[in-house]
């Protein structure tokens, strides 16, 4: 099930790369010289003179708004931020930019740029309080040139809703992984939901044995298909557990493989959970190390 | 000058004075109000005005190409940010050499604060004839 967030996200993105808009003025030597003077950076190939380039870190100024600038009609960041405000996540704030230039600039030429929604990724707990993450692709040209891009991330969130424990992923409970369960947690950092096999049984969570004690048997695994019912749960109000907000719900849900597995049912409000609820695999991915499997409602 | 993977770059000290703040978001072209007034800042929850993204991009160039030096192409600047930068904080940037590939470095980048790691990030660089 997506939301309406989702869906706006999924519209705007499949528009693709906005048309360019040229930047206010070509590069040029008074707003080089503003910029070198702020930063206090002395490198001498930006000063006047013939082989003057422009700092490769100012791309972004050239094509920024300004004081009164509108964002362009078809802008597809101006699109998502304003149904980011509408529902209320209202504050914005930076959190990755990763800049490629092909080349550097000189005084005179003029830059245009386009930008283009990669994606929307929540709502998402963070210090800051609940939010999306938005991801822009942004691609300068002089001409028909491409000469710099760069990949941009906002955070747009509800404030002072925030609380730092829910938020760090370091606060998350970590599962141990051993020799025995490793494959799984690499499939999960894959968004595959692997099963342990011993010749024809399936077994949940694996263990280190089959069933019939075998001491020379050596497990195997499937990938199951992700999909199952609900076959028992729980509304977890109290204690708080770290990087979670209460209720929530834990749901043990029997795949059409057979076996049991155990997660997190997302965005599941406890009033419409009922055994026999059709569910899908989701994964939440904590960082680079850990992917939590989780459950979502089929649609 | 050769480049070798380890090698340390000399520390950055970055006093983030509100004329700092300021300026530099004006220079970056960046009109937000929670980067030049402070009223602005405090009713949407910080606790100052603070220093913006394009700012961290243009001093993790800086950084790297006191370094480097002038004849060093910056390919790429990748960073992500941590805690802010509000008025009146302190930021050191440190960094070290990742990778090295002919004439190719990557420079892996932190900048932190009185708060913790403001910006962690690298920088590709081209430096002719750099290679070891």
């Amino acid at each position: 099930m997506s939301t309406p967030i989702e869906e706006a996200a999924r519209r705007i993105a499949a528009q693709g790369e906005s048309r360019p808009r040229l930047a206010r003025d070509p590069v040029n030597q008074a707003m080089i010289n503003n910029w070198v003077e702020a930063m206090g950076d002395a490198n001498p190939r930006y000063a006047p003179g013939e082989d003057t380039v422009a700092p490769p870190a100012m791309i972004q100024a050239w094509t920024m708004p300004g004081l009164h600038g509108q964002r362009a009609g078809d802008d597809p960041l101006g699109a998502m931020m304003s149904i980011l405000d509408d529902a209320g996540y209202t504050s914005v704030v930076a959190t990755n930019s990763e800049q490629n230039y092909h080349r550097y600039l000189r005084p005179g030429e003029h830059v245009s740029a386009t930008n283009r929604l990669e994606s929307v990724a929540g709502p998402k707990r963070t210090a800051l309080g609940e939010g999306w993450f938005v991801t822009t692709r942004t691609t300068w040209y002089v001409g028909d040139e491409v000469v710099a891009d760069m990949l941009f991330r906002v955070l747009k969130f509800r404030p002072g809703g925030g609380t730092t424990a829910a938020a760090e992923p370091a606060a998350v409970l970590r599962p141990v992984i051993s020799k025995d369960t490793e494959f799984f947690w690499e499939g999960t950092r894959l968004g595959e939901l692997r099963i342990q096999r011993w010749g024809d049984t399936l077994r949940h969570p694996p263990g280190p044995m089959p069933p019939d004690g075998d001491l020379d048997a050596k497990p195997g695994w499937v990938v199951a298909r992700g999909t199952g019912t609900v076959y028992s749960y729980l509304v977890h109000h109290h204690p708080q557990v770290p990087g979670k907000r209460t209720p929530f719900v834990v749901a043990l849900v029997e795949l059409d493989e057979g076996v049991r597995v155990l997660g997190e049912l997302l965005d599941a409000s406890p009033d419409e959970v009922h055994i026999g609820l059709p569910v899908e695999a989701a994964f939440v991915r904590v960082d680079d190390e850990l992917t939590l499997p989780a459950w979502k409602v089929r649609a | 000058m050769s480049i070798t993977v380890g090698t340390e770059l000399p520390p950055l000290t970055i006093e983030a004075t509100p004329t700092f703040v300021i300026s530099t978001a004006l220079a970056t072209r960046d009109f937000q109000d929670v980067h030049h007034d402070r009223d602005s800042a405090v009713a949407r929850g910080s606790k100052d005005i603070f220093l913006n993204i394009l700012t961290d991009t243009g001093l993790v160039q800086r950084f790297v190409t006191d370094w480097a030096g002038p004849e060093a192409f910056v390919r790429s600047i990748r960073i992500r940010l941590g805690v802010p930068c509000y008025a009146g904080d302190t930021l050191t940037f440190t960094g070290r050499v990742t990778a090295c590939e002919g004439d190719d470095a990557e420079i892996t980048v932190t900048a932190t604060d009185s708060l913790g790691e403001h910006v962690t990030g690298t920088v590709r660089i081209t430096l002719p004839g750099g290679g070891s």
